[in-house]
């Protein structure tokens, strides 16, 4: 899957799913932060990724993601490598 | 003792999903009965139902409120916000005034069933997501509207079968009438989909009249084969008549009396005797005599064992007085844990537009129905004083009598 790919699939989930402002996505910006998230919300982000990406993401995968452009580069990871 | 009073209504039913259009149903006797091939196809006996559409509550609730909803609790926030506006109370005055929540359920099976599909699948219970397990509890509608609409006072579940919603009412009744609560939201909900009443239509319990939906649902009738399963949800603000007063709130009737009993006897099978002890106590609760009950919104059924049981139960019990009587499940079909709280809506707007809804498709009474007055057509007159019935399987009774408002 090109990385161009991963990002829109995952802008749209968000989008989508997480009902976010798409103009609010930026690579740079917080995960956390702008999407507000609380720990029941990373269990639907693992369901929302294993539906799109075919994997099952851990709780410790999302220590060391704090920006989007983290989050698209683990999935890109975990699916291309 | 203080007075406790209806400051507002809702309803989300297949009569209509609002109350403007639910009375116009109950006016012209409109069934909401249709026949879903699904339920066949899925193994159903009977594929008769009521029919609601599935809301849609984006832009409405945010995704965290909507994920953790089941279909009841959809049903049941749509049900509330109309009868909360009705009643003058929005957030800001539910964070600042403490109301509670009482509502009806006893089931939220495709939550359930929908979970444990995806566990055989997956293997991996994380994967079933955030909301599943506020969806399938049984309490997912007291949880999802006090979190919703910012309750702080009780917040309870009342399963008690097909008596649920009329429970709901009469025990909130009775903590506001003692002075523990204010305020408190009540109803029912029933969800209504092919997970959960495939167990009761395994009973043998469902109309086989499949060819005229609508003429399926026929209470007392003769000619009756059974129930016609249906859902959605009903919500009554209960308050004391001060806070209602001090409030500037509307009040759209007095709820004066709550009887209640079991049977103590057989699971499904109903009785005589424990349905008239729930009628008594209820008319020495509101202090009347039977020739002072204007109608009776019946539970029956359509099943021919549970209409018959009833009928003789109020025969015994109003010998004599004769209020006219009916069944408005015979438009609704059985709205099972709901069916208390909606007939109470029902019989509210009755009651502010001097009505009797027709007892649909009663075209041939039997021996017992034959004793009663049922109003076979609509019947226009002024209600003063009526009471609702309500029962459910393991022989849990329950019976309101709501009164016009008068200071």
């Amino acid at each position: 899957m090109e990385y161009n790919q991963i990002v829109n699939t995952v802008n749209g989930f968000l989008v989508e799913e997480f009902e976010v402002e798409e103009e609010v996505i930026q690579d740079n910006a917080e995960l956390i932060e702008t999407l507000d998230l609380d720990s029941l919300d990373f269990v639907d982000l693992v369901v929302i990724i294993e539906s799109n990406f075919g994997f099952k993401a851990k709780g410790e995968d999302f220590k060391e993601i704090t920006t989007f452009k983290q989050f698209y580069e683990f999935i890109d990871n975990k699916v291309n490598k | 003792m203080r007075r406790v009073v209806i400051s507002g209504i809702g309803i989300y039913s297949c009569l209509g999903y609002n109350l403007d259009d639910v009375r116009d149903s109950l006016f012209n006797g409109k069934s909401g009965i249709v026949l879903d091939p699904d339920r066949k196809e899925f193994g159903f006996r009977s594929g008769l139902t009521g029919f609601v559409e599935k809301p849609n509550l984006k832009g409405l609730l945010h995704r965290r409120q909507r994920i953790q909803l089941a279909e009841e609790g959809e049903y049941a926030y749509l049900a509330t916000v109309q009868a909360l506006e009705m009643a003058k109370m929005d957030n800001d005055f539910m964070e600042a005034n403490e109301t509670g929540v009482i509502y009806g359920n006893d089931s939220s099976a495709r939550a359930v069933i929908e979970s444990v599909d995806t566990i055989r699948k997956k293997k991996d219970t994380t994967l079933l997501g955030s909301g599943a397990i506020f969806q399938a509890m049984n309490s997912t509608v007291t949880m999802n509207l006090s979190t919703i609409f910012k309750v702080t006072g009780i917040n309870l579940t009342i399963s008690a079968a097909c008596a649920s919603g009329s429970h709901s009412i009469g025990l909130a009744y009775v903590l506001i009438k003692n002075g523990l609560q204010d305020r408190v939201i009540c109803g029912g909900a029933q969800e209504v989909n092919k997970y959960a009443m495939g167990s009761f239509d395994g009973l043998s319990a469902f109309s086989m009249m499949e060819s005229d939906p609508t003429k399926s649902s026929r209470p007392f009738d003769r000619d009756r084969d059974g129930l016609v399963p249906s859902g959605g949800a009903a919500t009554v603000i209960l308050e004391s008549y001060e806070s209602a007063v001090r409030r500037g709130a509307p009040i759209l009737a007095e709820v004066i009396g709550y009887g209640f009993s079991s049977n103590g006897a057989h699971i499904s099978k109903p009785s005589i005797d424990g349905p008239i002890k729930s009628l008594k106590r209820c008319l020495a609760d509101a202090k009347l005599s039977v020739h002072d009950i204007d109608y009776i919104n019946a539970h029956a059924t359509s099943t021919p064992v549970g209409d018959v049981s009833e009928a003789e139960s109020i025969h015994r019990v109003f010998e004599g007085s004769n209020p006219w009587i009916s069944s408005t499940k015979s438009m609704t079909g059985h709205e099972c844990w709901m069916a208390g709280a909606s007939e109470v809506v029902y019989s509210i707007l009755m009651m502010q537009n001097s009505f009797v809804a027709p007892n649909i498709n009663f075209e041939n009474p039997d021996e017992a129905s034959a004793r009663l007055k049922i109003a076979e057509k609509r019947i226009d007159l002024k209600l003063d004083t009526i009471l609702s019935n309500s029962f459910g399987f393991g022989g849990t009774n329950s019976s309101l009598i709501l009164k016009k408002f008068k200071k």
